[in-house]
């Protein structure tokens, strides 16, 4: 930039006088302005300097990746719990159980290294506190992992001594309980991020738990696809309906004629970004992928499938990020949280 | 020369609050050194954020209160050579101690409590840093301290109200612009003075409290002048919980879609299986 000396400001300031007066026949501006004027003003049109209001999450970067993995955890948990109940696929069910519980595992740590201290975590248990979607979510959590224990210790008890009546009651309880707690599990954050005063988030609050839930429905199959059942119908069918739905999300998005203030960071910018490739990631890529691998010739099925559930995947772990670095933008606009409608 | 030991004669029980009088301020900043004095708080930096004399632009966990310089647009002087004219107002912001609090609702600890003096209290030995209280105030008051790993917020000084003594801001503040009080007078209080304010001209000033909103009115009300968004106080502020419904219906449907899914899924795989081999 040209720098300036005072001599020039001032015969500049005159200039733009004589221009005034010549278009308008008025010098409505005051004569004496400061050098580097206008100042930032506090007024209700800037806020208080456009300063924003709300702080931004504090929370470290494992916290996306523990959404990640706990909503891929609770529909695992849901596939153990039921799949070789209905079908003959015992061997899915139980990759699921054990995938299940090491998922379980995986979210404590996750929370226990962001909170920086593992008796912390207890804390959580203080309470039961019904209007904290973060109490919930602990006791989920504990509810769930007490259920994939108690799951797979019957299975491992089955595995050693056959059918035993302790491992059954075992098996049953672990079982209904992970299915009862996957329900919340899977999709718990979605409501923990929603019901907040960050406004892109709480504008969404509905749509959330959704998306977060077949997200977490999608990893889940991903994975165990990945794990080496690319070849199960079953699979595929959870693959097909969850890729459709955030399809059908991301198309009602797209469409939305008049997108609002706050869903800003979800078009715009690094979080926006995220977002969009999430939503391709597990949306139309993975549908088609699908549906290529169902109408494909007998070699390319194996292929197409195991690159639907990598998309599956990463699609899952961009819209974690994609919604929690969205959270931070839209915290930082000033102008939301002052607005007298919405 | 003895401390001034005045007490309030304030019972547990009671609810207190705050007046902050913008029309009395003077931007002196004696109840953020006075704060961060009885409550130990360390320093946040001594540097001037550039707008107008303020240090921190925003409360904070290490600054409770917070001395705001709003500075308006200039108006042309009168006549002659006279300078331009500027607004300057001042106004010590401090945590809202809602009635319904966002941050006491959202704590999953029970560290987040409410006082006998009807204040939020953050009990600093119970918090274990989840930081949701942080996204869940409407206020942005509460923030976590990175390197102590716990939330920080104004204690409404309970240890001194306990002992029947104002709070550190207010007994330091020159002008009474702090007032400590009542909740009940302190209402009365504001309204009188509104009164008084309209009467001499000063037709813009306002008292806020958002009763109207889900926050149902707060324990530290502030007279202002103009609006409220000028002073970075949202207009309509919502407690975080009234979103809870609608998020928990929608994870139900989704949870019995999750299930349904699961179970269909299978379902249809077998037919389809036992379909082929016969």
């Amino acid at each position: 930039m040209e720098v300036l000396e005072s001599a020039d400001i001032r015969e500049l300031k005159l200039d733009a006088i004589r221009r005034e007066a010549k278009e308008k026949g008025i010098v409505e501006a005051p004569g004496i302005r400061p050098v580097g004027s206008p100042f930032p003003i506090a007024s209700p049109q800037t806020g208080y300097y456009g300063h924003h209001l709300l702080k931004e999450p504090q929370w470290t970067e494992l916290i996306p990746l523990y959404f990640f993995v706990g909503g891929a955890t609770g529909s695992l948990g849901a596939i153990g719990a039921l799949a070789d109940l209905i079908s003959e696929e015992k061997d899915v069910a139980l990759t699921a159980r054990w995938m299940a519980l090491g998922g379980a595992a995986l979210s404590g740590v996750l929370l226990i290294i962001d909170l920086g201290r593992p008796s912390r975590f207890l804390n959580m248990l203080r309470v039961f506190k019904p209007q904290s979607t973060m109490s919930m979510g602990s006791w989920v959590l504990s509810g769930f992992s007490a259920s994939a224990g108690m799951a797979s210790f019957a299975d491992l008890l089955h595995q050693f001594f056959g059918p035993t009546v302790a491992g059954q009651i075992l098996g049953a309880l672990g079982r209904a309980g992970s299915a009862l707690f996957a329900m919340p599990f899977h999709n718990y954050t979605g409501v923990l991020i929603g019901a907040t005063a960050i406004p892109v988030w709480n504008s969404h609050v509905a749509q959330l738990p959704r998306e977060f839930g077949m997200s977490g429905l999608q990893s889940a199959t991903s994975l165990l696809e990945l794990a080496g059942y690319e070849s199960r119908t079953s699979l595929n069918l959870l693959g097909l309906l969850s890729s459709a739905t955030e399809t059908f999300e991301f198309a009602r998005e797209l469409a939305k004629p008049n997108p609002r203030e706050e869903d800003a960071p979800l078009r715009k910018g690094a979080s926006g970004a995220l977002v969009t490739t999430s939503a391709v990631l597990s949306g139309p890529l993975p549908l088609g992928l699908r549906i290529a691998a169902m109408v494909a010739p007998k070699r390319h099925r194996r292929k197409l499938r195991i690159a639907a559930a990598i998309a599956g995947v990463l699609g899952s772990l961009c819209l974690r990020y994609g919604w929690v670095k969205a959270g931070a933008v839209s915290a930082q606009d000033w102008k939301l949280p002052l607005r007298r409608n919405g | 020369m003895s401390a001034s030991m005045e007490t309030t004669g304030i019972q547990p029980g009671e609810i207190t609050a705050f007046l902050t009088d913008s029309t009395l301020c003077i931007g002196c900043k004696a109840c953020e050194v006075a704060c961060k004095e009885w409550n130990e708080l360390e320093q946040d930096g001594l540097t001037l954020s550039g707008f107008s004399y303020d240090n921190t632009m925003a409360l904070g966990h290490s600054t409770w209160r917070h001395v705001k310089f709003v500075e308006g647009t200039p108006e042309p002087g009168l006549g002659g050579n006279a300078p331009q004219q500027l607004s300057w107002e001042f106004s010590s912001d401090v945590c809202k101690h809602c009635e319904v609090a966002g941050c006491l609702e959202a704590c999953p600890t029970g560290a987040l409590v409410r006082t006998e003096f009807g204040g939020v209290y953050l009990q600093p030995d119970i918090c274990n840093g989840c930081a949701y209280c942080v996204v869940s105030c409407p206020f942005g008051v509460v923030q976590k301290n990175e390197e102590d790993g716990r939330a920080f917020k104004c204690t409404f000084c309970t240890d001194r109200q306990k002992d029947q003594l104002q709070p550190a801001c207010a007994k330091a503040c020159p002008t009474e612009s702090i007032k400590f009080g009542r909740l009940d007078d302190l209402r009365a209080h504001a309204r009188e003075r509104l009164e008084t304010l309209h009467a001499r001209g000063m037709h813009d000033a306002q008292i806020y409290d958002p009763t109207d909103t889900s926050v149902k009115g707060i324990h530290s009300m502030f007279l202002i002048r103009g609006e409220p968004e000028t002073y970075n106080l949202p207009p309509r502020p919502e407690v975080p919980t009234v979103y809870l419904k609608e998020g928990w219906r929608s994870a139900a449907i989704q949870g019995i879609t999750l299930i349904a899914g699961v179970a269909l899924s299978f379902l249809a795989a077998r037919a389809k299986r036992n379909e082929v081999q016969a």
